[in-house]
């Protein structure tokens, strides 16, 4: 440790460290535009200069490490004076037409104008033009509010590896945008949302679904059934002021209910049917020579990533339809049958973590007879959007139950929220499918955690199963280079498209950090270790569905319900 | 009366000089010879005591630069030449590239072997395609004579040179930019630290030296040190090659001691003020560097006589500008040209420049402001100083002094 | 000094990167320590080729070079010496910087539009002529310049100038 000089105090820092890390840990707060966790500083923005005694130039904290006995001023008059005239020249340009935007309220930009207490138009202004890019189905872009931070090229570039969007010209000429102007939808882009994420104005957004659910709610002619995913409950509390990590099932079903929707299933019902489908599928490849390593298929950004990526491994993707598709499938066939009402009037919502979930939901061979499983997806920042136009207090709710029959759900289910949970229930359900007998420790450490490539050996009778897990679409790119490169070991791949898996996709609670990520999958990981049925294969709706109507897993039905395939995509056309 | 010194351009008038043999014939390649003859880190030496500093605009001491390469080699060291000469008003290094290719080719083939390198580019700015091709044919020339590829004159050294050339981007002569291009990419300069030094190209460390420094470095090799700093002024060292445009009756390159005064190089080099008119400005180091009035170009041309002016010697380009020149013409052509070349990266150049550029062109249009100078000194003053790299404020500081300076001139446009 | 046509490619034919280009492209890129070296040199033979870089070429170098698309267009968009859309066969490039402007550079371009009857970035009807202004050539000695294509033409008047354009028919 050594000590630096901040506005006159002494404060400790990391040799090595950059300043705006050694003034986070003493809580000085700077403002940042450019910044990113987990990437090397940027310095695009220069939102967070400060003053460092002996130097000519103001010095960018996110990019200047730390000396011994630096001594810095954080909110001298230059600094201040700095930071103000960035922000006007970037407002100066910017159409401010806030009371419309997507990010009304919520908007790092003009919470930052806010800080820095701009009150008049001083410059000249001309602001940027560009059309609104609706081509995506997952994601809408509004370049004249793009302020050239670069987040969203930096987060699909160097953490999904995927390239879909780029730096275009240069100077005051330069935009975010595609090759040759295409749209978003013609782009690359697995939808997985992450530039979403850190986008700090109304540039980026999910295409939204609000007026559509609005409509079917509003209209008595449907019949509006809601599915929520594993991740929602323990990330929707932040929307409503809870400690990170709150578990809020009851209240969001109590919510559901109080907005009007019939019925309020639990997609972690759908994932313990993923695990019986998926688990079975594992052991079949093994016993009769399928492709292998099976790799999941839950996460579509993941599904599409493959499919552009690696079109030869699209077979080891294993065929069983994600979570969100298996409800959607239920719902409109076993339930529409049951309670006797005809798809086309049974409106499907999901909320998802996800925008690539909207997508999906897009796929044609999502649907039977013209009638696609899911009618409208929203994110956990639609349903907050949602819930408040509504105008439910939602701290005051009283906690609900979800409904039968697939509100029933287990631990493992729930647990697909977090990076490594898929692995988890799978093993827990596939030892038992293959053993008959229970793990001993039903927690699967190995498999956890929100960073990296982590792999682990299971004995499972004469079999050592190797499997590996990762989240992020660069981790995803190591491991699939491995496989093309001929590495045969592994069993059985989970990969996650968002960093850290769903609790940090692309659909959640913005100005989320690593801490935030952690606490979200600890809330999972808490629910999984205090409940009773952690296992899927021993849920009874599951047992009940598989008796009443599927057969058995990767029997007719579940084949022509729960199961897919996937296409290889061209990408230089 | 000024005199001129020859050590860069002592082969420039002589024809020929892209065939080896005639290079070698007048002197060529003695400077390698000796240095192969000793230690790397005694020509690193050599170069400091030269008091040799560098060309492009900066001023870095050349040997100093070298000394900051990691003592321990565990990746390949790289040399990088600058070339992409693009400062408005400077056309140098053409001349030497041009006329002389052999000496820039020795120079790095010596400077080379004095920081480890295995390998080096000749970035070279892109619309200079002539030029670059000429490179090439006189780096197979060398290759040919074993002085340059593997074990050089037999001393187991071993270095190549590749050229490089531009795509038209004056960003690209700042040296991170520029060895962002040479890896393919956008011309954005990289934050620092890391310096080059120690992360350079493809990550390894780089030295980056401009044309005219490298090609100074025969010349101390084949002399010593004492000599070429002889070449130089009492108060700095070498000769310099000075482009004078402008309205001057004899524009183009000299060389002269360093430290020659302005006043005198505009007299007696260029021949004077062109058709008799009389003096209104200079801009003394290519278009980053603050301009000058008439009654300010008493100026010695080194760089810390310059700053002491608050100007800069930058890459010595000298423009000349006579009593009939708009001054808020060429602030636009100034700011036209920053704001054309702004990478784009970093907010307050990027919209900086871009909206001194917009207030500009309204009141030379007629449609400006009282308000309209305070602004932009306002904008100059925060640019200056918070950007990524020198672009943004040198573009700002060089149009908010020619404001100051000329201020009348701008007033009137105000209605 | 003569100036070669640049390749001026008419209508809607395929642009294509023969096997001969791609074999050179693949060729350079392998003399680098990293292969992306290649990019700006393989984007300088399209346009040698074309005489702009269009899209469908850029997409078949990336695709050659297995880098993104975007990547290449990201850096093709940075550089002003590519042309993002057709040129004409001779397209001249006039200096507007400093020097050049203080020794009438203005004044030549106004003359060159009036004789081409073209305004900057149009090319002419027959698909000979185009105008545009550049930064600094680095030739401020001998302003004004222009370059025609790959070559340099310094010291001009607008006498000098007719005389290039004419040796151009």
């Amino acid at each position: 440790m050594m000590q630096i000089e901040v506005n006159n105090k002494k404060i400790q820092a990391e040799p090595g460290e950059m300043i705006l890390t050694a003034l986070k840990r003493a809580g000085i707060h700077v403002p940042t535009l450019c910044y990113l966790e987990k990437l090397p500083p940027a310095g695009r923005c220069r939102i967070c200069v400060v003053e460092v005694e002996g130097r000519k130039d103001l010095v960018t904290a996110c990019s200047t490490p730390v000396q011994e006995n630096m001594k810095i001023k954080t909110h001298s008059p230059r600094v201040l004076n700095t930071r103000k005239k960035i922000l006007e020249l970037l407002l100066s340009n910017h159409p401010d037409d806030c009371l419309y935007c997507v990010r009304n309220g919520q908007c790092d930009l003009r919470q930052l104008a806010d800080e820095m207490y701009i009150r008049t138009r001083d410059l000249p202004r001309n602001v940027k033009k560009g059309e609104i890019d609706t081509s995506s189905l997952s994601i809408v872009r509004e370049p004249s509010k793009c302020i050239l931070c670069g987040r969203c090229v930096r987060v699909c570039a160097e953490i999904q590896t995927v390239n879909a969007i780029e730096i275009m010209q240069r100077g005051s000429l330069a935009y975010v945008g595609i090759e040759d102007d295409k749209g978003m939808g013609e782009s690359w882009c697995i939808n997985c949302g992450q530039c979403v994420v850190v986008c700090p104005t109304g540039a980026l957004a999910e295409k939204s679904h609000v007026e559509m659910v609005k409509d079917a709610l509003g209209d008595p002619k449907k019949y509006v059934v809601v599915q929520h995913a594993p991740s929602i409950s323990v990330t929707l509390a932040e929307e409503f002021g809870f400690p990170v990590g709150t578990d809020v099932d009851c209240l969001m079903v109590a919510a559901f209910r109080a907005m009007g929707f019939d019925r309020v299933f639990d997609t972690s019902f759908s994932a313990d049917l993923t695990i019986m489908e998926e688990g079975s599928e594992l052991v079949h490849r093994l016993l009769h020579g399928g492709k292998l390593p099976m790799m999941t298929s839950c996460s579509p950004g993941w599904v599409k990533f493959v499919e552009q990526f690696y079109p030869e491994l699209t077979e080891n993707v294993s065929t069983c339809k994600s979570p969100q598709q298996m409800m959607g499938a239920i719902i409109k066939s076993f339930f529409s049958e049951r309670e006797n009402i005809k798809p086309e009037d049974i409106f499907s919502v999901s909320i998802m973590p996800c925008t690539a979930k909207k997508f999906e939901a897009n796929r044609p061979e999502m649907g039977r007879n013209g009638v696609s499983d899911v009618d409208a997806v929203l994110t956990t920042r639609e349903l907050a959007e949602l819930i408040r136009l509504y105008g439910i207090d939602f701290k005051s709710l009283k906690p609900e139950e979800a409904d039968d029959p697939f509100g029933q759900r287990t631990t493992a289910g729930k647990i697909f929220g977090a990076s490594g949970g898929v692995m988890e229930a799978a093993l827990r359900s596939g030892y038992f499918l293959v053993t008959g007998k229970e793990l001993e420790d039903l927690s699967i450490e190995p498999v956890r955690g929100l960073e990296g490539i982590r792999e682990a050996k299971i004995k499972v009778n004469d079999l050592e199963l190797h499997v590996a897990v990762t989240s992020g679409l660069g981790n995803a790119r190591k491991l699939m280079d491995q496989v093309r490169a001929g590495r045969k070991d592994l069993h059985f791949i989970e990969i996650m498209t968002c960093p850290g898996g769903c609790i940090a996709g692309g659909g959640q609670p913005r100005n989320a950090d690593f801490e935030k990520f952690k606490a979200r999958a600890q809330s999972l990981y808490t629910i999984d270790k205090n409940e009773e049925i952690r296992v899927s294969h021993k849920n009874p709706s599951i047992i009940r569905l598989y008796d009443e109507f599927l057969g058995k897993p990767l029997g007719e039905k579940s084949h022509k319900l729960l199961h897919t395939h996937y296409k290889k995509r061209e990408l230089y056309n | 009366m000024i005199s001129e010194k020859k050590a860069l351009t002592r082969h420039a008038d002589v024809p020929g000089m892209d065939v080896i043999d005639h290079y070698i014939k007048d002197g060529g390649y003695q400077g390698l010879e000796k240095a192969l003859k000793r230690v790397p880190q005694d020509i690193v030496e050599e170069v400091k005591k030269s008091f040799l500093r560098g060309r492009g605009g900066a001023g870095f001491p050349t040997g100093l630069k070298w000394s900051f390469l990691p003592k321990e080699k565990t990746k390949p060291f790289y040399l990088v030449c600058n070339a992409d000469e693009g400062e408005p008003g400077t056309f140098k290094d053409r001349i030497i590239m041009e006329n002389d290719p052999f000496l820039l080719i020795e120079g790095m083939t010596i400077t080379g072997y004095a920081i480890r390198a295995d390998l080096g580019f000749i970035y070279i700015r892109g619309e200079f395609k002539w030029i670059a091709e000429k490179l090439e044919k006189a780096i197979e020339q060398a290759k040919k004579k074993n002085l340059l590829g593997k074990n050089i004159l037999n001393s187991n050294y071993c270095f190549d040179i590749k050229v490089m050339r531009g795509a038209g981007a004056y960003i690209c002569g700042e040296e991170t930019a520029l060895l962002e291009s040479i890896e393919g990419k956008r011309g954005e300069p990289r934050t620092k630290p890391p310096f080059p030094a120690n992360v350079g190209l493809y990550g390894c460390p780089t030295i980056v030296n401009n044309v005219e420094t490298l090609a100074c470095i025969p010349f101390i090799l084949q002399h010593d040190a004492e000599t070429f700093k002889l070449m130089g002024s009492f108060q700095a060292a070498g000769t310099k090659l000075y482009g004078i445009s402008g309205h001057v009756n004899k524009p183009g390159v000299y060389e002269y001691p360093m430290g020659t005064n302005l006043k005198d190089l505009i007299q007696y080099a260029a021949g004077g003020v062109k058709n008799s008119k009389k003096l209104k400005a200079v801009i003394p180091g290519g278009l980053s560097a603050t301009i000058l009035k008439a009654d300010e170009i008493d100026v010695n041309m080194d760089f810390d006589s310059c700053l002491k002016k608050d100007t800069m010697l930058g890459s010595g380009g000298i423009i000349v500008m006579d009593e009939d020149t708009s001054i808020p013409e060429v602030a636009m052509t100034t700011i036209n040209f920053f704001t054309h070349e702004s990478c784009g990266q970093c907010a307050p150049c990027r919209e900086g420049l871009a909206k001194i550029q917009q207030i500009l062109k309204n009141l030379l249009a007629g449609n400006g402001t009282a308000n309209d100078l305070k602004t932009i000194d306002e904008l100059a003053n925060i640019i200056n100083g918070s950007t990524l790299c020198p672009l943004g404020e040198a573009g700002a500081l060089a149009v908010n002094a020619m404001i100051q300076k000329f201020r009348p001139e701008f007033e009137s446009l105000v209605n | 000094m003569s100036t070669t046509p640049s390749p001026h490619v008419v209508g809607d034919k395929e642009y294509k990167l023969s096997q001969q280009l791609k074999d050179k492209i693949t060729d350079l890129s392998a003399q680098y320590p990293e292969k992306n070296s290649v990019i700006i040199p393989a984007l300088h033979l399209i346009q040698d080729e074309f005489g702009w870089v269009p899209p469908a070429a850029m997409r078949q170098m990336a695709q050659l070079l297995n880098i993104a698309s975007n990547t290449v267009f990201g850096v093709a968009s940075f550089y002003t010496m590519f042309n993002n859309k057709p040129v004409g066969r001779y397209h001249i490039q006039i200096c507007r910087n400093i020097a050049c402007s203080l020794n009438g550079s203005k004044e030549l371009l106004e003359h060159i539009m009036k004789k081409l009857g073209i305004q900057i970035g149009e090319v002419s009807n027959d698909g000979k002529f185009s105008v545009s202004t550049v930064e600094c050539l680095g030739a401020c000695g001998s302003a004004p310049v222009m370059m025609v294509n790959d070559v340099y033409y310094e010291n001009l008047t607008e006498k000098k100038v007719d005389q290039i354009i004419k040796s151009l028919e």
